[in-house]
């Protein structure tokens, strides 16, 4: 191992996380995107998605929707309009918020309708497999 | 004078005044604590928010962007923040007098966007009400700032509005509030100082596409947070001198009261003095 990064991730909430990690995936525009320590800078767009990050050897994750990660001098800043950690998140409720956004789509509404329901559905389904893969894990 | 009993009645119901004040206090001062908590919360994201912004601009990309975009002004936007609820002082009559103000002075033609009931009622028939959001609640959500941004955004879009600007309480602590206009587009960009290079994924023009309707939000929802912070603050100083006033006027009021039964009394005496003087 190549020893470690600082790991913050900030939403309009607050301070989700701070902490000092091996290594993070982050569901990327342009796909997973993997980071290590000393890593280039970097800016760029997030997807609505799954964020993992190592320390220790064990994996957290956390369910994120949209945003941006900034890199610079082994800091690395995600900035995310919501954050769950994986253990945190009601598996009830994305299940409902699932079927819900699904019920919609089948409905086919207006063009804002559908769009809104699809990004619904992103997020519960990035919080539903946060939420599963954290329970596997223990 | 009034009888003792008129005045014990009045003092009975401006002690259930007290009493209400009371407790409308120090549940203002509850939520307060609350929406400061808040504020505070907000700080971080929206201050990296802001340096990603300054990134962009020190990376001398070319970023042209619509919201970024100046161009002549014929219309111009103010979004008015307010309560819903009064009993707050001079809260809402501040700010309103503020826009109010700033419209009469303005030669172009301006349109309102209200958040906030006490504002949509003032402007309800003077000022160009383009659209309102109301009943947001004692806990603005991150969606509701959501809502705004985008209907304010497609509307400076459309061309319905050339420049648009946030005017809110902003909190400086539970006594002082200070109405504020802040620009809100389009975004002036931050000066950025020339830094490490950074990459830039997908695109940078991508990436600013993404974040400048991210940033409106913030700053709306900092706007929200903060006016809500400044109205519980507002609420709270209204009803403690509300409390205070109700206690002089028991005072007062009880003062009256015992001259006056002192006064029944001692002219009861002096007839029944009299009376006996007269038998003898």
């Amino acid at each position: 191992m190549a020893g470690t990064f600082a790991l913050r991730v900030v939403s309009p909430q607050g301070n989700v996380l701070k902490d000092d990690v091996e290594f993070m995936v982050l569901p990327s525009e342009a796909g997973e995107l993997g980071i290590l320590p000393n890593h280039a800078p970097l800016i760029a767009g997030l997807n609505v998605g799954v964020m993992r990050y190592t320390k220790d050897g064990s994996t957290q994750r956390l369910a994120i929707s949209g945003g941006f990660v900034e890199v610079a001098d082994n800091q690395v800043t995600v900035l995310a309009e919501t954050a769950e950690p994986g253990g945190m998140i009601d598996l009830a409720r994305a299940l409902a918020a699932k079927e819900r956004a699904e019920k919609r789509l089948s409905m086919r509404t207006g063009e804002i309708d559908v769009r809104r329901a699809e990004l619904a559905l992103r997020k519960a389904l990035a919080r539903i497999s946060a939420a599963e893969d954290e329970a596997k894990q223990h | 004078m009034a009888g003792v009993r008129d005045i014990r009645r009045r003092i009975r119901s401006v002690r259930n005044m007290q009493q209400i004040t009371k407790a409308m206090k120090m549940v203002a001062a509850a939520k307060l604590r609350k929406a400061q908590e808040k504020v505070i919360a907000a700080r971080p994201y929206a201050r990296q928010l802001q340096a990603v912004l300054a990134r962009l601009a020190q990376a001398q990309v070319d970023v042209s962007h619509p919201l970024l975009e100046k161009r002549p002004v014929q219309k111009l936007g103010y979004i008015l923040v307010t309560s819903d609820r009064g009993l707050c002082g001079g809260f809402n009559a501040s700010l309103i007098r503020m826009t109010d103000s700033i419209i009469q002075e303005e030669s172009r033609s301006s349109g309102l966007v209200a958040v906030g009931r006490k504002g949509r009622d003032f402007f309800r028939r003077k000022a160009n009400l383009i659209t309102e959001f109301i009943g947001l609640g004692d806990d603005p959500s991150y969606g509701q700032a959501k809502n705004i941004a985008e209907a304010v955004i497609r509307l400076y879009q459309d061309g319905e509005l050339d420049e648009v600007h946030l005017i809110y309480a902003e909190f400086i602590n539970a006594i002082q509030q200070k109405p504020t206009m802040l620009k809100l587009l389009p975004i002036e960009q931050p000066e950025g100082k020339l830094g490490r290079q950074y990459i830039f994924e997908p695109s940078p023009a991508d990436i600013i596409a993404r974040l400048l309707p991210k940033y409106v939000e913030i700053l709306i929802f900092r706007a929200l947070l903060e006016s809500k912070a400044s109205e519980q603050g507002a609420r709270m100083t209204a009803m403690g001198s509300a409390t205070d006033n109700a206690k002089e006027m028991i005072d007062r009021l009880t003062l009256a009261m015992n001259r006056a039964r002192q006064a029944a009394i001692t002219k009861e005496i002096s007839e029944i003095v009299g009376g006996a003087a007269a038998l003898e």
